[in-house]
């Protein structure tokens, strides 16, 4: 019998939870009818309540009022909304400046790099070695016409959380609005828009074991901003196109699931992985903060090795990862966010991603600890690069 | 399970033929890829009188399609003489490898040049090299240039790792701008030196590193 395959890739999308797809079930075959005003008809009517209880559940998680949450077809399309929208609302009101980090995540690093095509001036700021950046230097880079800071909460590769109470502070400070992409944090750690100076969060429900295609944008009132799909009036006119109710209720449903010791079991899979990987394999540097991380993620390099090459090896083995190595990107392009912690290839080109979910076990560490020690020690051995560390 | 590739590629993948070095090999070259960082070492021994390649392994730093062409490609050498061993080429190897994804052909390609470089490297140690031509800074630059920083994924030269680079009857001083302590700076003077070694005017070859 072949053993149970282990889905680590958790951070690229999660299996639905059934008590997800319960709740939406009922918005397929019973109240499947578009969301009508208050003098629509009765399926209408209902649709519309029932959207509109996800909305206050969603927002709740945020900590947000119902009148501030936007529903999109995902994190993607709530970036975009982000960055385009208020680059839109402000562009040539109050400037064209932008700053973004170097490691941000395709939706806001893409709609960024395509306002910059289109006149906008951009600033990529630089991190660390951790993947943190510089509060200071965020400081110095906002300048009168700086109309947005877009920082992630959390990477989505090397998990790393930025300070966004601090750097929401600074941008509030120096009078500018603060986007926050926090895909990855969601649920599992705390984002307060009550208490933290953020002015528009991105977050999804295909990372929390909710389903694809659905997603929503925290736009603050008074926050600056235009729709920037057209169409008809949805969602506070900042949304055009037809409710995904059944998305939205699953949504509302997946974030109801997660727990607090839910995050806290993923934790110690987390740190199983990370200490074992550091101690039991040769030559292995821990990618992104060891402390500032998100419950769900741990990213290793294995020196001497290419990641396109351990995945399939693990794969066979029943085991699904991810790399940063430009091997296995539809782009042949290595991370972004690999090169920006440290300038270098190798780091990325041996770098693997294990990311967590409800449906992993602290029982998978084992097999997953072994079977990277033996592909890893097969894949050295037929390696041309230095071996001498491997030999001392 | 549905993996990328076709079952004789994995095959080659997972059960690799002629892995490892051959000590005391006859040629011998490391090629790199810019595109993507994939590296690949070939080795081959060649018997004296007909020039006919007995023996040929390889080491792979690289993806699944780079281990793969590096497996096949060592087979399909063996037993040829060196001048149809010459002309075997990528799309041969894919072929044998009953088909590789065309976005794969700059990695998997890498083993069909290191075996093209390891026979020239035969030839030159050999001197088996027809058209002999004055060595200057730019014929050694183009020898240079499958050698890999595996810190960039560049070449050193498109990387501008060479800062300069003096001939003086038969001497050649290259000089490289990495510190000495540099991870593969060892890597790295062995690489030039087996490339600018074999030119058949080449005397001796010095690699330079950046003082401390």
């Amino acid at each position: 019998m072949p053993e149970k395959t282990i889905y680590m890739d958790n951070a690229a999308s999660t299996r639905l939870d059934e008590r997800v797809l319960e709740a939406m079930m009922p918005f397929f075959f019973d109240t499947y009818a578009v969301a009508t005003s208050e003098f629509g008809y009765s399926m209408g009517i209902e649709a519309k309540e029932k959207l509109e209880e996800a909305r206050a559940r969603v927002s709740v998680a945020l900590k947000s009022s119902s009148e501030e949450l936007v529903f999109t077809s995902g994190d993607t399309e709530s970036s975009n909304l982000a960055l385009k929208g208020v680059a839109s609302a402000l562009g040539s009101k109050k400037g064209k400046h932008i700053i973004i980090s170097k490691i941000e995540d395709f939706p806001v690093l893409n709609s960024a790099k395509s306002l910059e095509k289109n006149g906008f001036k951009l600033t990529y700021l630089g991190v660390d070695g951790d993947g943190l950046i510089s509060l200071e230097e965020l400081e110095h880079a906002i300048t009168p016409e700086t109309i947005l800071v877009s920082i992630q909460h959390a990477n989505q590769e090397i998990g790393t959380v930025q300070d966004i109470e601090a750097i929401g502070s600074v941008c509030r400070r120096k009078g500018t609005l603060f986007h926050t992409d926090a895909t990855h944090t969601f649920t599992r750690m705390p984002i307060d828009v009550g208490k933290m100076p953020i002015d528009l969060v991105t977050v999804s429900g295909h990372t929390i074991h909710g389903p694809k295609g659905i997603g929503a944008l925290f736009v603050r009132k008074g926050t600056p901003i235009n729709k920037w799909m057209d169409g008809g009036y949805q969602e506070s006119n900042l949304r055009a196109g037809l409710e995904n109710i059944p998305g939205a209720v699953g949504f509302a449903k997946a974030i109801e699931l997660v727990t607090p010791d839910e995050n806290e079991r993923l934790k110690g899979i987390r740190d199983a992985l990370i200490d074992r990987f550091l101690k039991e394999v040769t030559r292995t540097t821990l990618n992104g903060h060891r402390t500032r991380r998100i419950p769900q993620n741990a990213n290793v390099t294995f020196h001497s090795v290419e990641g396109e090459s351990i995945t399939l090896h693990m794969d066979m083995r029943g085991i699904e990862v991810s790399t940063g190595s430009a091997c296995f990107s539809r782009s042949l392009e290595a991370s972004h966010v690999l090169m920006g912690i440290g300038g270098n290839h190798e780091r990325a080109h041996g770098s693997i991603r294990f990311t967590l979910g409800r449906f992993n076990d602290i029982g998978e560490v084992d097999r997953v600890v072994s079977a990277m020690s033996e592909v890893v020690t097969r894949l050295r051995a037929i390696s041309p690069l230095d071996k001498r560390e491997d030999e001392a | 399970m549905r993996f990328p590739y076709n079952e004789k590629v994995l095959e080659h993948f997972k059960n690799p033929k002629n892995v490892g070095k051959i000590e005391d090999p006859d040629g011998k070259a490391i090629v790199g890829s810019p595109a993507c960082g994939d590296m690949v070492a070939v080795f081959i021994k060649v018997e004296p009188t007909e020039h006919r390649i007995v023996d040929a392994k390889f080491e792979s730093y690289g993806c699944a399609s780079n281990i793969a062409t590096g497996s096949i490609i060592t087979e399909l050498a063996k037993g040829k003489t060196i001048d149809e061993a010459k002309t075997i080429s990528w799309q041969q190897a894919s072929e044998a490898l009953g088909g590789l994804p065309k976005i794969k052909a700059h990695c998997s390609v890498l083993a069909v040049e290191g075996l093209r470089e390891a026979i020239t490297n035969y030839e030159e140690k050999h001197g088996l090299v027809k058209i002999k031509e004055p060595t200057t800074a730019d014929v050694i630059k183009r020898r240079l240039k499958n050698v890999m920083n595996p810190l960039t994924g560049l070449d050193i030269v498109r990387g501008e790792l060479v800062k300069d680079i003096k001939i003086e009857a038969g001497n050649v001083d290259i000089y490289v701008d990495l510190p000495e302590n540099h991870i593969y700076a060892g890597n790295i003077r062995d690489e030039v030196k087996e490339r600018v070694e074999t030119i058949w005017d080449v005397k001796k070859v010095e690699i330079h590193f950046n003082d401390q």
